[in-house]
């Protein structure tokens, strides 16, 4: 065998990467060039080829439903108040503990109110592991799809608290269908379920 | 805090098989323990070693590490080995009181058990007497206490098990900086000086790699014998060639490579404190952190671990889902390393960069899985935290029968048969196979050194017995065949995730109620996987209540990277680098 093949076969398998980011360029020449978000599906596809990079922050590849990054409390905008009960599962599972909840209490009776009094996420602390939002049982906490946090400073403006955390439902509904459509069915359910028990009550 | 229910647990009734052998040889000297396993007393604890690996053949000592039984007042150092052949593992244990803590070493007998000693004298405070090395490994030399030692508190320390209780129900945001009164990153204890401070280990190296001696006065000096032209000589921590920050400190003789030892504990944050602090669920995102490349395979190891002591399994597609997640994790791991070991060998990037191109399509199947690329936090006990949907069963399929495949082959015409590629790596960083055992190395690692152990063939787990596929070997040991077998090792993965993906089932993936603060029955545990870089081991000690009373990693890089100097005597100190990338090691589970 002649000695500098390999190395030869090698450079041909630049070549062709290199030939090919070309080719990709004619062919989305008459498309407004490759940098169009409606090609990224196929730029970024199992049949790419050619330049696999992404111009960010032109660009951004889409995120999946599943996507999870520094959760969010939803606000119910129909019954015009938070979701959260502050029972508190959310801070004991959180694995670096960095939710902080003040429950709420009646002023009058001084007995627990099921609303927060206040809710600090700290998001220098939080890994984003989404167990609050997985084990939340009135789906009151979830996880956020913004990801762009940066700060000048890693104090305040990282201490997430009440207002900051609260995101109307409509929000949550746009980045999450699945999960919404499986809450709304969740909830006629139940409706259901209650309107058949008054239904039977009279009769028994 | 809590009391271990260990004491409350009776010994074992009897001893079968080899541990009966070993009680008939050794007598009074072999006493059952509780859970599973003997207790070998400490005199002839060497002796019963060498008994162990030669005449009852467990030749691979996979862990070492040791409990802290304070209730009890005494450690307790657990060894798992294991036969070449397959099957369980055999499981002895010494113990020590507390204030003595020494217990023999056995380096003597597995080579491989080096670090890990020395991990638990650094961890756990335990010498080993006749340990050729015994300084400290994740710390520094003048480092206050042994943070495993159930007595021992972190700064910053809150309370002994999570969930803290100034979190709710009302939880008032506090800083941990402004909980300290020195408002500072440290605990110092009362009466500490800064200078004051003794800090020998580097002193402590230079001795070992014959830089100085120390003179009868106590005082260090330059040896009068060595005036040859031996050089000391730092590789790293901050140095491009090892991959994070890591140190190798080499004596040179010329430029050959007379001794070399590596240096670590840069990236230390003390995981396993950290896990006993955590409840068990918890631990599951932290794994992810060890071995960054591979979450999902770090995941499977602690969720199988955790399922042994809660002797619960997952639904069939909960299975399968956890295959095709180890096995993509295998070919992310491999392509990244080859990526890696080219650029290690001046290849600048543009292989790497062609092979992360893959993994990027991998990752983005992740995502859409866990919900992130590379901290998947996806496994659960009992099952997959989600399902994936038929479109992402297609989009899988799609990777794995055409563009991995192709990918793969270029990758293969690309490099191996590269002249300058062979030039570089063959009969370069050669460990032998004996020496692979006895250096308790994993992985590609063994098995390009002619040894065909693989875990999921030796001691299936998951349902990996159910696949057809073959454990890649090669027998030359050297860097060209860890590169080989990194690819063989991506043919086999295809080849199980090509069935997996066709077999999977419909159903459930979770098995009963999904909890977040379970109660694990006491007990002990040691859970393995056939991680990409090696043998990923968990040992979990239970004592009944929500948090792990003992939590150890076996990490696959870590233990490698003991065979390191032996693989690189004779080199030149542009091979370490080339040795080094063909361990292929992550410094988030070197150091933990």
């Amino acid at each position: 065998m002649i000695y500098g093949l390999g190395i030869l076969k090698g450079l041909g398998v630049t070549l062709k990467h290199f030939i090919y980011s070309y080719i990709e360029d004619v062919r989305y020449l008459f498309e407004g060039g490759r940098y169009q978000p409606r090609h990224l599906p196929a730029r970024q596809g199992p049949r790419a080829r050619g330049v696999f990079t992404v111009q960010y922050p032109k660009e951004k590849l889409p995120l999946p439903e599943n996507f999870r990054y520094i959760p969010f409390l939803v606000y119910d905008t129909q019954e015009n108040k938070i979701k959260c009960t502050s029972c508190g599962i959310c801070a004991k599972v959180c694995p670096p503990q960095c939710i902080w909840i003040v429950r709420g209490t009646d002023p009058q009776t001084g007995r627990p109110r099921p609303e927060p009094e206040a809710f600090y996420i700290d998001a220098t602390i939080c890994m984003s592991c989404g167990f609050c939002a997985e084990f939340c049982p009135f789906d009151a906490i979830k996880m956020d799809h913004d990801y762009e946090l940066s700060a000048y400073e890693r104090y305040e403006s990282l201490l997430f608290d009440l207002p900051r955390l609260l995101k109307p439902d409509t929000y949550h509904a746009q980045i999450h269908p699945s999960d919404w459509a499986r809450e709304l069915a969740e909830k006629e359910a139940e409706k259901a379920k209650k309107k058949e028990k008054a239904a039977a009550q009279p009769s028994a | 805090m809590t009391t271990p229910t260990k004491t409350k647990a009776a010994p074992l009734a009897e001893l079968k098989g080899d541990l009966a052998v070993l009680k008939e040889k050794f007598g009074d000297a072999v006493q059952p323990a509780e859970y599973e396993g003997v207790v070998i007393a400490n005199d002839v604890l060497v002796e019963a070693a060498r008994f162990i690996r030669d005449e009852l053949g467990y030749r691979y000592l996979s862990s070492v590490t040791a409990v802290d039984y304070i209730q009890e007042g005494y450690f307790e150092v657990v060894y798992h080995a294991y036969r070449l052949e397959g099957g369980g593992p055999l499981v002895f244990k010494a113990r020590t009181p507390r204030d003595v803590a020494t217990v023999p070493s056995l380096v003597s007998v597995w080579p491989g058990a080096d670090f890990q000693e020395r991990e638990a004298w650094d961890l756990m405070g335990i010498r080993f007497a006749g340990h050729p090395n015994l300084k400290r490994i994740l710390l520094w030399e003048g480092f206050h206490g042994h943070p495993l030692r159930k007595d021992w508190k972190e700064p910053y320390y809150e309370e002994e098990h999570k969930p803290f209780s100034s979190r709710w129900p009302s939880g008032h945001h506090v800083r941990a900086e402004d909980r300290v009164f020195w408002h500072d990153n440290v605990q110092y204890p009362l009466d500490w000086d800064p200078d004051q401070v003794e800090d020998t280990s580097d002193e402590l190296l230079y001795i070992g790699m014959g830089q100085f001696a120390r003179a009868e006065t106590g005082e260090l000096v330059e040896p009068k014998s060595l005036r040859t032209e031996r050089l000391v000589v730092n590789m790293g921590p901050q140095h491009p060639s090892t991959h994070g920050v890591f140190r190798m400190v080499v004596t040179l003789d010329g430029e050959t490579i007379v001794r070399l030892e590596p240096v670590m504990g840069y990236l230390h944050r003390n995981h396993e404190k950290i896990g006993e602090r955590n409840m068990y669920l918890q631990n599951m995102p932290y794994t992810d952190r060890l071995d960054y490349i591979c979450s999902m395979s770090n995941n499977l190891g602690y969720a199988i671990a955790v399922e042994k002591l809660l002797g619960i399994k997952p639904p069939e597609r909960a299975e399968y889902l956890r295959v095709i997640m180890a096995e993509f994790t295998r070919i992310v791991n491999h392509l990244w390393a080859i990526g890696f070991l080219l650029n290690d060998l001046g290849a600048f990037f543009t292989p790497a960069l062609y092979a992360i191109e893959e993994r990027e399509l991998i990752l983005d199947l992740f995502e859409e899985a866990s919900g992130s690329r590379m901290m998947c936090n996806y496994m659960r006990f009992g099952g997959v935290a989600h399902d994936v949907s038929d479109d992402w069963i297609a989009r899988a399929k799609e990777l794995v029968y055409n563009r991995l495949p192709r990918a793969i082959e270029e990758l293969d015409r690309y490099l191996t048969h590269n002249e300058l590629i062979k030039a570089r790596c063959q009969g370069v960083g050669v460990l032998p196979p004996d020496l692979a055992v006895a250096y308790s190395t994993a992985g590609p690692v063994l098995r390009a050194s002619g040894v065909p152990y693989d875990v999921r063939r030796a001691e299936p787990y998951s349902i990996y017995d159910r696949f057809d596929f073959d454990v890649a070997v090669r027998y030359n040991g050297d860097v060209y065949d860890r590169y080989l077998i990194r690819i063989d090792e991506m043919w086999q993965s295809l080849r199980i995730l090509r069935q997996a993906l066709d077999q999977i089932p419909k159903g459930e993936i979770q098995a009963g109620k999904k909890q977040y603060m379970i109660r694990v029955p006491a007990g002990q545990a040691y859970g393995r996987v056939e991680n990409p870089k090696g043998e990923l081991g968990f040992y979990i000690v239970s004592d009944g209540s929500p948090n792990p009373y003992r939590y150890h990693i076996r990490a696959p890089s870590f233990i490698n990277l003991t065979a390191l100097n032996e693989m690189c005597k004779g080199h030149k100190v542009a091979d370490v680098v080339v040795i080094l990338g063909s361990i292929d090691i992550v410094l988030g589970e070197v150091d933990r």
